[in-house]
């Protein structure tokens, strides 16, 4: 026999309003509950964001320890690996530590002239107030790229602030709580920076995919871009200041792409910093 | 002693499905290491359970590791509620038209579950929010999410039969 549209409808209403056994809400009460605290999200309702606050303390701590065993299995196969290719990975860094240190002299010189040149032209010199943060949570979501560090409004944290790992740009500082703070990261979809490519000094703008490369976006077609170029921090629109190395631009598909400096899936301690014009 | 013990033990291994689904929002554990190899194991459990014995998690603790989720990846607050509860809804509905449950009726049953469930959170979060999320991504961890269902609910059942006694399909 069919079923009629009838047994649908009771079937439908079985599974939405009615409580089962040992259950204190029903389906539909808790949906109803869940639109409203994405309505109220959408709006910024203050009281939600103080109940966030408060959800985030907690959370983050308890996804910290219960991340441990996993932690430690990853980081005990990364170290087994690390000590694998041990050998030749000293060969390649102490050929590039040569290379390095002949490079070293002159940028010491092309520094200390830039200083004296922007004295000159009395160009804004930027102040930085950086702090060192655990990373607490660093799960890599299919859907976002973000990571918990373990500080917060307590040690002046701000949103907008730059996080760094050995010097590149990694992301910036989107959520702060009391103790904790969340970093959106450059490879994330919502994730836009102002670039500058060097060498050509072309502007653009650094988009994330989600994956382990970004995308340049905003440049004319005709503007030739090579491969190896290096994208820093254009520090249009004060949103960093300029220079931060980011990466290097490779070609994919037909279509110029920028490999970061820095591993995201290495982050352990990432530094963050808050750059002040001098004049400040 | 030994029997206080053992009761203990026996309590907590009931309550597993709830702390796994726990353990899985707080650690988000999608096996996400390999390259488009990723999965949702709390649609899995929660679906699972929901369908064979909603006992064991309980509506209120599903709405809740939601919240837990959505702090735990960034998404607005409210998102993987929801999409948890729609889950516990399609399970109940089928629960409540199946007479003899078969799991791979189940199965394809999950399949188009998460599909109308992935594709309502994507709808939300790209129109309402405003949160891009990759499409490719999430449609490789919907087609693996219903591949590991297979997997998994065979190992739930047996886990089912052993602790609660439960003959089920």
């Amino acid at each position: 026999m069919e079923p009629s549209r009838d047994d649908f409808i009771i079937a439908i209403r079985s599974a939405f309003l009615k409580k089962g056994t040992q259950q204190r809400f029903s389906l539909i009460f808790l949906l109803f509950f869940s639109f409203l605290l994405l309505f109220l999200g959408k709006y910024n309702f203050n009281q939600l964001n103080y109940l966030r606050i408060a959800l985030n303390e907690i959370v983050y701590r308890s996804s910290f320890i219960v991340s441990i065993p996993e932690n430690l299995v990853i980081n005990s196969y990364k170290k087994a690996k690390d000590h694998y290719f041990l050998y030749r990975d000293y060969d390649f860094i102490k050929e590039k530590l040569n290379n390095l240190e002949s490079e070293k002299y002159n940028i010491d010189f092309l520094i200390a002239e830039n200083k004296r040149l922007r004295n000159t032209l009395e160009e804004v010199n930027y102040l930085s107030d950086e702090q060192i943060a655990k990373v607490l949570i660093d799960k890599e979501s299919p859907f976002l790229r973000s990571i918990i560090i373990n500080k917060g409004s307590k040690n002046n944290i701000q949103k907008g602030m730059a996080v760094l790992h050995n010097n590149y740009l990694v992301g910036k500082v989107i959520e702060v709580n009391f103790t904790t703070s969340r970093v959106l990261l450059l490879s994330d979809l919502n994730s836009k920076t102002p670039i500058s490519i060097e060498p050509g000094d072309i502007q653009a703008i650094l988009s994330g995919t989600g994956k382990k490369e970004a995308t340049i976006q905003y440049t004319k077609d005709n503007l030739s871009i090579s491969n190896g170029s290096i994208v820093y921090t254009s520090g249009t629109g004060d949103l960093y200041k300029a220079g931060i190395p980011i990466g290097k631009i490779f070609e994919k598909d037909n279509k110029k792409k920028v490999d970061f400096f820095a591993d995201f899936d290495q982050l352990r301690f990432v530094k963050v910093s808050n750059y002040k014009k001098e004049s400040d | 002693m030994v029997t206080k013990k053992k009761n203990i033990f026996f309590s907590l291994l009931k309550l597993a499905p709830l702390i796994l689904l726990y353990i899985s929002v707080l650690n988000s554990f999608d096996f996400n290491y390999v390259k488009y190899l990723s999965f949702n194991f709390p649609f899995i459990l929660i679906y699972y359970w929901s369908l064979k014995r909603i006992e064991s998690l309980g509506y209120g603790y599903i709405f809740i590791a939601g919240l837990i989720n959505d702090v735990v990846i960034g998404f607005p607050i409210g998102i993987t509620s929801v999409n948890y509860l729609l889950i516990c809804g399609f399970a109940a509905y089928l629960r409540n038209i199946t007479l003899r449950p078969k799991l791979v009726q189940d199965w394809f049953f999950f399949f188009f579950t998460i599909t109308v469930v992935n594709s309502f959170s994507y709808i939300i979060l790209s129109s309402l929010l405003f949160v891009e999320v990759d499409y490719v991504s999430l449609f490789f961890n919907t087609f693996f999410t219903f591949i590991f269902y297979f997997i998994f609910a065979h190992l739930f059942r047996i886990y089912q039969k052993t602790i609660f006694q439960e003959q089920n399909d």
